[in-house]
């Protein structure tokens, strides 16, 4: 209890655009202006088709409701902070680093090798240094989750230099 | 009712659910709606009826593998059996580890079989019920479905609204169902299609949950020895039968409430157990009732659950969205039609539900210990691999690299949401119920020639209207009666 009220005081005493609620209030606003804004660009439809309402409005209605109530949960947390989060670890940076990876080896290299690179990246960062278990998750259980779809469901994974070798 | 599951296939694909479901009812940030959706793109070989039996014993199965860990290691293995570790682990740390599964085993069987009864009787009558609705109608039992967001566990009620709109506002994305203009595409061929379900689901689910676990590194988990699952005495059944059906009850009726699950379902049962028990002080030491009414109560909401989807094809829960989305992509379209038309593939359903309650409690009493070892994996292990089993299964259904894409951004939006106090959940119902509230409010407007005010003159679909404003308003008084 004494741990939630410090956590509470300490998120308190930040100016406010370091608070999490503002940062949170901040981005959901300005991404649904955003979206907002486009929905005005939209193609109108002429009455004769029109059915009950343009296909903006809905859309519209939506992000006018979001912000709407992101506005009220802003104001609420100045009767009532949000307690503070702890700082995020590095193994969490790291991870997202390997999605950043997985997708531009996916996109300019092989599906096959990204889904390698990535399981044997998250896994070593994660505490793994075990060649075997690295081997197995990088190496044999990708090649038996690609065989499986492969084989069983007819799937067939996108063109890359490891993946080419298979089909070719 | 059995016969379409006498069949050798059925019987597999029922043993293979049953028991892909406990393991990833064990596995805590795994569970049945982020299996289901990870199962969904291989349901793709089977036929409709082996493909919804195959995700219904995963919801069964996977619902009562979350007790396995509450009970030994202090940590739910779904949100629905949080309430469970409550008097689980601390009974299992008195030595009665074997006590608080066999009740936990029995009371979710018991919810379980309950729940599918409740099934069997009343989705015919709400189905019947629903030939008297038009589009006004499916639109104000869709807004309920979206207002009964705001009251659901995780989550403040007025985030869990965002999260339901963000929902929402996801299934517009692509052509306009209904003029075919596109909405926000931004010239990307691949988006006028707009976002499928699965990419959004395991990225919310499974990928943000990876996210969470390489937070939580050094976490150390306390496990509980257990020898042998034991079944209750004659002392247990006798202090412990009316909670049971209590919770089993309530547990049904929560899961009937559109978008309500086995996490409300529990708490509820729990309370209610605490509040009639005679000896309420035990609860939270190691109370025999606190296990069966948490336990009987979420697996009872499972059968609940599938009442709304089956009968109307609103989600009772978040996997129960899964499994409609399983019916949908195998071209079964749930609601009144689907009774009338296909009662053999209904009640395969509902017989696969029953022989699934049947199997978990099997294969729970005789291999629970063998379940438990499997939180031994570390995540360090794990979690790649279910990375590459989310990319494949991701990737198969429409063969679109962008659709991994997708799911990586929901992955790490899914992240951000939790950490700032947002359910997920809500943002699939949402997704599931877009379409469906977006199309019959614009029919309804055509039929009412866009004066809103007509939708009151429709009795039926003024009761749910009053029920939205119920559910809106609940959660603020229960906050206000909180505080007094």
């Amino acid at each position: 209890m004494n741990n939630v009220q410090n956590k509470k005081r300490a998120n308190k005493s930040l100016p406010f655009f370091f608070k999490d609620e503002f940062k949170v209030f901040f981005v959901i606003i300005f991404f649904s202006t955003i979206l907002l804004i486009s929905t005005f660009t939209f193609d109108k439809v002429p009455p004769i088709l029109n059915r009950g309402i343009q296909p903006a409005t809905f859309p519209k209605g939506l992000l006018v409701l979001i912000m709407f109530l992101t506005t009220i949960i802003y104001y609420l947390s100045f009767k009532n902070p949000w307690k503070k989060e702890k700082k995020l670890p590095k193994p969490f940076f790291l991870t997202i680093l390997s999605f950043i990876l997985f997708v531009l080896i996916s996109k300019t290299l092989d599906f096959f090798l990204a889904i390698s690179v990535l399981s044997i990246f998250v896994s070593y960062n994660w505490g793994e240094k075990r060649v075997f278990y690295l081997l197995l998750v990088g190496i044999i259980f990708p090649l038996v989750v690609f065989i499986f779809f492969e084989m069983i469901l007819g799937l067939r994974f996108p063109p890359g230099i490891i993946t080419n070798l298979y089909y070719y | 009712m059995m016969a379409p599951l006498f069949s050798s296939k059925l019987l597999i694909v029922l043993l293979f659910g049953t028991l892909f479901g406990l393991i990833l009812g064990v596995l805590p940030g795994l569970g049945p709606t982020t299996g289901g959706a990870l199962i969904l793109p291989f349901t793709m070989t089977l036929d409709p009826l082996s493909a919804i039996v195959l995700l219904t014993s995963i919801y069964c199965a996977g619902t009562y593998g979350g007790a396995i860990t509450a009970v030994l290691i202090n940590t739910p293995g779904t949100p629905a059996a949080a309430a469970t570790c409550l008097d689980g682990y601390p009974l299992a740390q008195k030595g009665e580890a074997g006590r608080a599964l066999g009740m936990a085993t029995v009371s979710s069987t018991v919810g379980g079989i309950f729940s599918v009864i409740v099934l069997v009787f009343f989705a015919p009558v709400l189905a019947k019920l629903a030939y008297e609705f038009g589009q006004p109608e499916y639109f104000a039992l869709a807004i309920f479905g979206l207002t009964m967001l705001a009251s659901i566990g995780e989550g403040s009620p007025i985030k869990n609204l965002i999260a339901g709109a963000f929902g929402i506002l996801i299934s517009t994305i692509g052509k306009d169902f209904m003029t075919s203009i596109d909405r926000f595409t931004y010239g990307i061929n691949e988006l006028s299609v707009g976002i499928g379900f699965i990419p959004v689901v395991v990225g919310l689910f499974a990928i943000s949950e990876m996210l969470t676990q390489s937070t939580l590194l050094d976490q150390v988990f306390k496990r509980v020895a257990l020898k042998a699952v034991k079944l209750p005495s004659l002392d247990d059944y006798k202090k412990t039968w009316k909670t049971i059906l209590r919770s089993s009850g309530i547990g049904s009726f929560i899961g009937v409430l559109p978008a309500e699950g086995g996490t409300v379902a529990s708490l509820i049962g729990y309370s209610e157990a605490k509040r009639f028990s005679k000896e309420p002080e035990e609860f939270g030491k190691g109370s025999i009732e606190g296990i069966a009414g948490a336990e009987a109560a979420n697996n009872a909401a499972t059968g609940g659950a599938m009442v709304p989807t089956l009968a109307l094809g609103i989600p009772g829960s978040a996997t129960t969205a899964v499994i409609l989305t399983g019916l949908i992509i195998h071209g079964v379209r749930p609601g009144p039609d689907l009774f009338r038309e296909q009662p053999d593939f209904l009640y395969g359903i509902f017989g696969a539900m029953l022989i699934a309650n049947i199997l978990f409690f099997i294969f729970g009493f005789f291999g629970a210990k063998l379940f438990a070892r499997i939180t031994l994996v570390p995540n360090k292990i794990l979690w790649p691999m279910i990375f590459a089993v989310s990319v494949c299964g991701t990737y198969s259904l429409s063969q679109s690299i962008i659709d991994v894409w997708i799911m990586l951004f929901f992955g790490v939006l899914g992240f951000f949401m939790r950490r700032f106090g947002f359910s997920v959940v809500p943002v699939i119902i949402g997704l599931i119920l877009g379409e469906l509230v977006e199309g019959t409010l614009r029919q309804s407007l055509v039929i009412f020639d866009g004066n809103w005010l007509m939708f009151l003159t429709r009795p039926i679909a003024l009761t749910f209207f009053i029920l939205s404003f119920i559910a809106l308003a609940f959660p603020l008084l229960r906050s206000k009666k909180q505080k007094n």
